[in-house]
């Protein structure tokens, strides 16, 4: 008892002191930024009320209010989601290590509160990598570092990767999805089986109406499939599907819903359908010059993904075009397809 | 001592004054379809390809694409985005909006009748923003005058289409306009770059006249409904070598495929010679 009250005392402290915020507690004014239709202010002292650019950087990591309770921090590897409010703060992925004191300081400027969550929507490196300091910074209502929630499949390959304990996600779930009441909203967890990996997680917060997807999406590249890790292209579209169930746009395919990429910028419904189309059409045409009996250079001469390659297409980095054709190549061995018009499951 | 007060207020107000008064473009316009009537108005036939400089991958995308795809849901309310909005049938409104103390304008505000668009171009020297905030169909704009000419430059625009047929736009595409006024006519100009789509920039303009009695037709309502039933995620699409549609336009005018698909150098006059002899080989 006497143990717990310092406890009690510190979180009260804290929960004060985030709900005084002042980045955290402003509101969402028109910058110039969102479709005006959805939100115009004509007020021009509404649109300079937030704070400027160099107030929202923090040693390199930028802070970007999304909507409502949510904001992305960009600059560290993956994106960062964070969810603040009255209960703390929410974390879904963590970054690079490289950047992790960077992260935590950014956290601490749209909030003092205590860190009670942090979600991994996988187990790559640049969305785990700052795991053991948020989580240690951070304090469960009974006062052990913050819970790190991830599919027990994340769980696995970071035990296989001989990740820290203090790294890793104990706090796991092997059902196809969890939710949990936090900051005045429900948050949603739902795992898409075979992806980008086997554990790929995305996150719903349902009352800021904000999606974070993962590596399920991004802008900036094409799907990393990951076949010895479970992943699988036809896992992105049943993935990026039941997002686009769940985003609603407010005004002609603009709006409502936002969703945080795993990297890149925020979005919309619309650029969830555009990757979504695109990866069926692609992995279509794969499969229909596979099911021809074509080597993988015979396909890779036709150039597949033609139309998308100056979009999403890498000729060197971690994950090439030529990597992404292939991937699905050796995907089509697993499943058969090949006729017009293939839909999307 | 009034008259200290009375002068200095005087120079207070010339210095408060702008230096050169703007020509006026607030009002409300309607366009002129003597230029590209078919492409604008009734809208384009399938399979024409033909003024834009499109590139292998936007050929690529074109051959794939199946205009039924705009019957899934989330395609259906899509809105032509601002490099494409002034190409249809349209009426806009512009309006200024003035520092009240000073009376500069900090943004004109366009009102776009189709499809009930929003959008404002800041005059007030404000930078673009980030690259990873929101795209939206009107993207972000700024501008300012070169003498009469009101120059805009707009980024953050969502992907969408240069036209019907399928020629796609991307979410890197930039666009630069210029509002010209000649007393009752507003010529607008559009220089769009698209380092994914184009293999140099695509430049149209338009004609727009004042309506000195303004119109009605500026709502627009659309509701998504799947209408027939089918598996909602299906994406229609044709694999490369099976679009039917693909020489519809070649087919109607008696024009060489290769001509309407040719992209850049084929909107150059020098191109009448080569497209003389393809006629001639035919």
């Amino acid at each position: 008892m006497t143990r717990r009250a310092p406890q009690v005392l510190l979180g009260l402290a804290a929960l004060i002191a985030a709900s005084g915020s002042a980045l955290a507690q402003s509101g969402s004014p028109f910058d110039g930024t969102r479709p005006e239709r959805v939100s115009y202010s004509a007020s021009d002292k509404d649109a300079r009320a937030g704070m400027d650019r160099a107030e929202r950087t923090v040693d390199g990591i930028e802070i970007y209010h999304v909507q409502g309770n949510v904001y992305l921090l960009i600059g560290s590897g993956a994106n960062i989601a964070v969810q603040v409010g009255a209960d703390g703060v929410l974390v879904v992925d963590t970054g690079a290590a490289a950047k992790r004191a960077s992260v935590l300081a950014a956290i601490r400027r749209l909030s003092t509160g205590p860190i009670r969550w942090i979600v991994n929507t996988s187990a790559d490196l640049d969305h785990t990598g700052g795991n053991e300091t948020i989580s240690q910074a951070g304090m469960t209502v009974n006062g052990n570092p913050a819970a790190i929630i991830a599919h027990e499949n994340v769980l696995a390959r970071m035990t296989e990767a001989n990740r820290p304990i203090t790294e890793l996600p104990l706090n796991t779930f092997f059902e196809a999805g969890r939710d949990f009441y936090f900051n005045g909203e429900a948050v949603f967890l739902y795992h898409v089986p075979s992806a980008h990996t086997d554990g790929d997680v995305f996150v719903y917060f349902r009352g800021s109406d904000v999606l974070v997807s993962g590596d399920l999406f991004t802008t900036t590249q094409y799907p990393v499939i990951r076949a010895g890790q479970g992943g699988g292209v036809d896992g992105f579209v049943a993935g990026l599907n039941q997002m686009l169930d769940i985003a609603v746009p407010q005004y002609l395919q603009e709006g409502g819903t936002y969703v945080i990429p795993g990297h890149g910028r925020v979005c919309d419904e619309t650029e969830l359908l555009d990757y979504r189309d695109m990866i069926v059409i692609v992995r279509d045409r794969i499969r229909t010059l596979a099911a021809q009996g074509m080597t993988l250079q015979q396909v890779l001469a036709t150039k597949p993904a033609l139309d998308y390659d100056p979009r999403y297409g890498n000729d060197r980095g971690p994950w090439t075009s030529a990597m992404f054709v292939e991937a699905i190549y050796r995907d089509a061995g697993k499943t058969t397809s090949g006729k017009q018009r293939v839909s999307a499951k | 001592m009034r008259a200290f007060l009375v002068g200095g207020s005087l120079l207070l107000a010339l210095a408060a004054a702008p230096v050169r008064a703007q020509i006026d473009i607030s009002g409300e316009w309607a366009g002129k379809y003597h230029e590209d009537f078919d492409d604008r108005v009734p809208g384009d036939v399938q399979g024409d390809f033909t003024g834009v400089p499109l590139n292998d991958s936007a050929r690529r995308f074109a051959e794939a694409w199946d205009v039924t795809r705009v019957n899934l849901l989330e395609h259906q309310c899509q809105p032509y985005n601002v490099a494409h909005v002034f190409r249809g049938p349209m009426q806009f409104r512009i309006w200024a909006e003035k520092d009240p103390a000073t009376q500069s304008i900090i943004s004109y505000r366009e009102y776009l009748g189709t499809y009930q668009q929003f959008r404002t171009i800041w005059m007030d020297g404000r930078p673009h923003p980030p690259d990873y905030v929101p795209h939206t169909n009107m993207g972000f704009s700024t501008g300012e005058w070169h003498g009469d000419i009101l120059t805009v430059s707009t980024t953050h625009i969502k992907k969408e289409f240069y036209r019907r047929s399928g020629i796609p736009s991307s979410d890197m595409t930039t666009l630069v306009e210029h509002y010209i006024r000649h007393g009752n006519l507003l010529s607008h100009v559009m220089i769009i770059t698209d380092p994914v789509y184009l293999s140099e920039p695509y430049v149209n303009s338009e004609e727009f006249v004042v309506m000195e009695r303004g119109n009605q037709n500026w709502l627009y309502n659309c509701e998504y409904v799947m209408e027939v039933p089918m598996n909602k995620n299906t994406v229609p699409y044709y694999l490369p070598g099976q679009n039917p549609f693909i020489a519809d336009y070649a087919k109607k005018f008696g024009l060489p495929f290769e001509a309407v698909f040719g992209g850049a150098p084929t909107t150059y006059p020098e191109y009448r010679t080569k497209l003389e002899q393809l006629m001639n080989r035919r």
